[in-house]
């Protein structure tokens, strides 16, 4: 059951992640990258990271990507045209780091071939919130800080000056 | 295994059932209500009271011609109305619509009248999929390769994300007060302590105004605006997928007085319950949530045909400027009280 | 649980590729945005799983703050977007070549 579930969302979404990157139409590329957030989420569920899964599809799906879709028709983005010349460097350096990162997982896979431990610490709200609260008091107030920064940055990025 | 699993599906169909069953109903109150508003008589041909109207309507619905615009998105155009319908079926599950713990059937424990009782995140679940509403409705309006549709979900997906923060604040009071994320524990709190609404009357007021802008209804309907943008999102839809948009609203109006009521309102509480037990605390539990549920639902029909619509700029001032400092004082007023020990 | 931990592994590094991949070949900003996030997703996948393979809950900590710093810079990298585009009409960035001489 968990086996098959953990497949199936692997497996759609990684599908859904090469469409995310590939497709021309922006508004596809972030469409196919909420069911790949979908599918991450589902596999925290599976890891016993429940509070996570939930502020996946939340901060996620639910907040992040509809301001990317926001911002896709805003600007009524027109779907990306071929390069007017050709870019070996990129294209070259792209495929290489697929390579790389395809054989680091196959040497991960040869070192890590123990299976999770079945019982784990579960992930629930109230864990997450006394690690929140307790040890990482200090990094959680300077990420509300961090957040208000990017917040007043993004203002003044897009404010017209009259 | 077995067992268990058959009680949460039959709890499952029961409540997928009078979810939908709601929405008929609630077309008909509609209806008969604006009529009542209005000094109007309303539909009363079909049936005593014109209570079959509904059934007409649905027939009407799924006989008309179902036309695909030629210029649309095809694959999108029909995902939109299933993700709207989806996302409002699915987040009735973590909502208790009565006791029922002491309760069992043919030997299997009923394990209170909720679909999910073990979902530890509760109100983060279904929080977190009522966001994904959105999409149903950014999605229908950019699909539909109309600018009014366009214009309908623009506004909508920027209206959804200013409200989503004031109404998670305004939960965030009661999760502190209750110190659980599920809603039975809301629940059972309210059972022993006064309603929410008393001592957080200013979140009660604030998550109110937000679902009815998250349900995308009358004074906050500016996706739809018929007078300005035809009927926005859903300009270029017909036949049964407009049918499933008008649904899932239902659904959603259904499920936010759902919300109201077991957030601030005791859920299935009601004053003398210690008098009942077993099967008698179950049948008159369900009966104060619907009793209770039914007021919601008529306060949504009273408001739309009551007040105007908005303006666009006036409903982001009202959203970040108004309800979102309140909602943050009510949070604050919250925290003080609980430390104080007065709540 | 019966997956291996590498498997999750495995996962976390295609994802990561096809994001860094995203990255390095689109010339459309949206995408390029798109596919940091991809691989933001990756590596908290990566750090969720080896969370639970030594039955820590801190990993699960540093995620949460992954995604406040990823909401963060999603804010920013799409209020840029947009500033560019009243600019230069266009998001593509291979056109950004202001600063170039």
């Amino acid at each position: 059951m968990v086996t098959a579930a953990f497949y199936l969302a692997a497996v759609v979404g990684l599908a859904s992640a090469v469409v995310a990157v590939s497709h021309r139409n922006p508004v596809i590329n972030v469409l196919s990258l909420v069911v790949t957030l979908f599918c991450v989420a589902v596999n925290y569920a599976l890891l016993g990271a429940e509070f996570l899964a939930a502020a996946q599809i939340l901060v996620y799906a639910g907040a992040i990507l509809v301001l990317f879709l926001f911002v896709v028709m805003l600007l009524n983005a027109p779907e990306e045209q071929p390069a007017a010349e050709p870019r070996p460097f990129q294209r070259a350096a792209g495929l290489a780091l697929v390579t790389v990162a395809a054989l680091g997982g196959i040497v991960l896979i040869t070192g890590l071939r123990g299976s999770l431990p079945a019982e784990g610490p579960q992930g629930t709200a109230q864990a997450i919130g006394r690690l929140l609260a307790g040890p990482y008091l200090f990094a959680f107030e300077f990420i509300s800080l961090l957040l208000l920064t990017a917040m007043v940055g993004a203002l003044m990025l897009v404010k017209r000056k009259h | 295994m077995w067992a268990s699993l058959a009680v949460t599906a039959s709890k499952l169909v029961v409540v997928a059932g009078s979810v939908l069953t709601s929405v008929a109903v609630m077309e008909w109150v509609e209806r008969r209500g604006a009529a009542f508003i209005q000094d109007r008589l309303g539909p009363n041909r079909v049936g005593p009271l014109g209570l079959f109207q509904p059934i007409v309507d649905a027939v009407k619905l799924l006989f008309k011609e179902d036309i695909t615009p030629s210029s649309v998105n095809k694959g999108l155009y029909y995902l939109a109305p299933a993700i709207s319908v989806f996302v409002a079926l699915v987040t009735f599950i973590v909502i208790p619509f009565g006791a029922g713990k002491d309760v069992q059937v043919f030997g299997v424990p009923l394990g209170g009248l909720i679909v999910a009782p073990d979902l530890g995140v509760g109100i983060l679940y279904l929080l977190a999929l009522s966001s994904l509403g959105v999409y149903g409705i950014v999605i229908a309006g950019w699909s539909s390769n109309n600018k009014y549709s366009l214009l309908g979900g623009l506004r909508s997906s920027a209206q959804l994300i200013s409200y989503e923060l004031s109404m998670t604040l305004a939960v965030l009071g009661v999760l502190l007060a209750t110190g659980s994320l599920r809603l039975d524990d809301v629940v059972a709190y309210q059972a022993t302590h006064l309603w929410n609404v008393i001592p957080q009357f200013i979140g009660f007021v604030v998550f109110t105004t937000a679902v009815f802008a998250e349900t995308n209804r009358l004074p906050f309907d500016l996706a739809e605006a018929e007078t300005e943008l035809v009927a926005g999102y859903h300009v270029e839809y017909s036949s049964m997928k407009f049918a499933a948009f008008l649904m899932s609203e239902y659904i959603n109006m259904t499920t936010a007085s759902a919300l109201i009521v077991t957030l601030f309102f005791g859920g299935w509480t009601f004053p003398g319950m210690q008098h009942f037990s077993g099967w008698w605390l179950l049948i008159a539990s369900v009966g104060a949530f619907l009793v209770k549920l039914a007021f919601f639902l008529w306060l949504f029909v009273w408001v739309r045909w009551s007040l105007p619509r908005f303006r666009y700029d006036q409903l982001m001032r009202l959203g970040w400027k108004g309800l979102l400092p309140l909602a943050t004082l009510n949070l604050v007023w919250v925290g003080a009280a609980m430390a104080m020990r007065w709540i | 649980m019966t997956v291996p931990t590498g498997h999750f592994v495995i996962l976390a590094a295609l994802l990561f590729a096809v994001g860094a991949a995203g990255v390095l070949l689109r010339r459309s900003g949206i995408s390029i945005l798109l596919g940091i996030e991809l691989m933001l997703n990756a590596a908290n996948l990566a750090l969720v799983a080896f969370g639970r393979q030594h039955g820590q809950l801190d990993a699960q900590v540093f995620v949460f703050f992954v995604m406040a710093v990823a909401a963060s810079e999603v804010a920013v990298g799409l209020a840029l977007l947009v500033a560019i585009f009243r600019k230069n009409q266009s998001i593509d960035v291979d056109r950004l070549n202001v600063l170039r001489w």
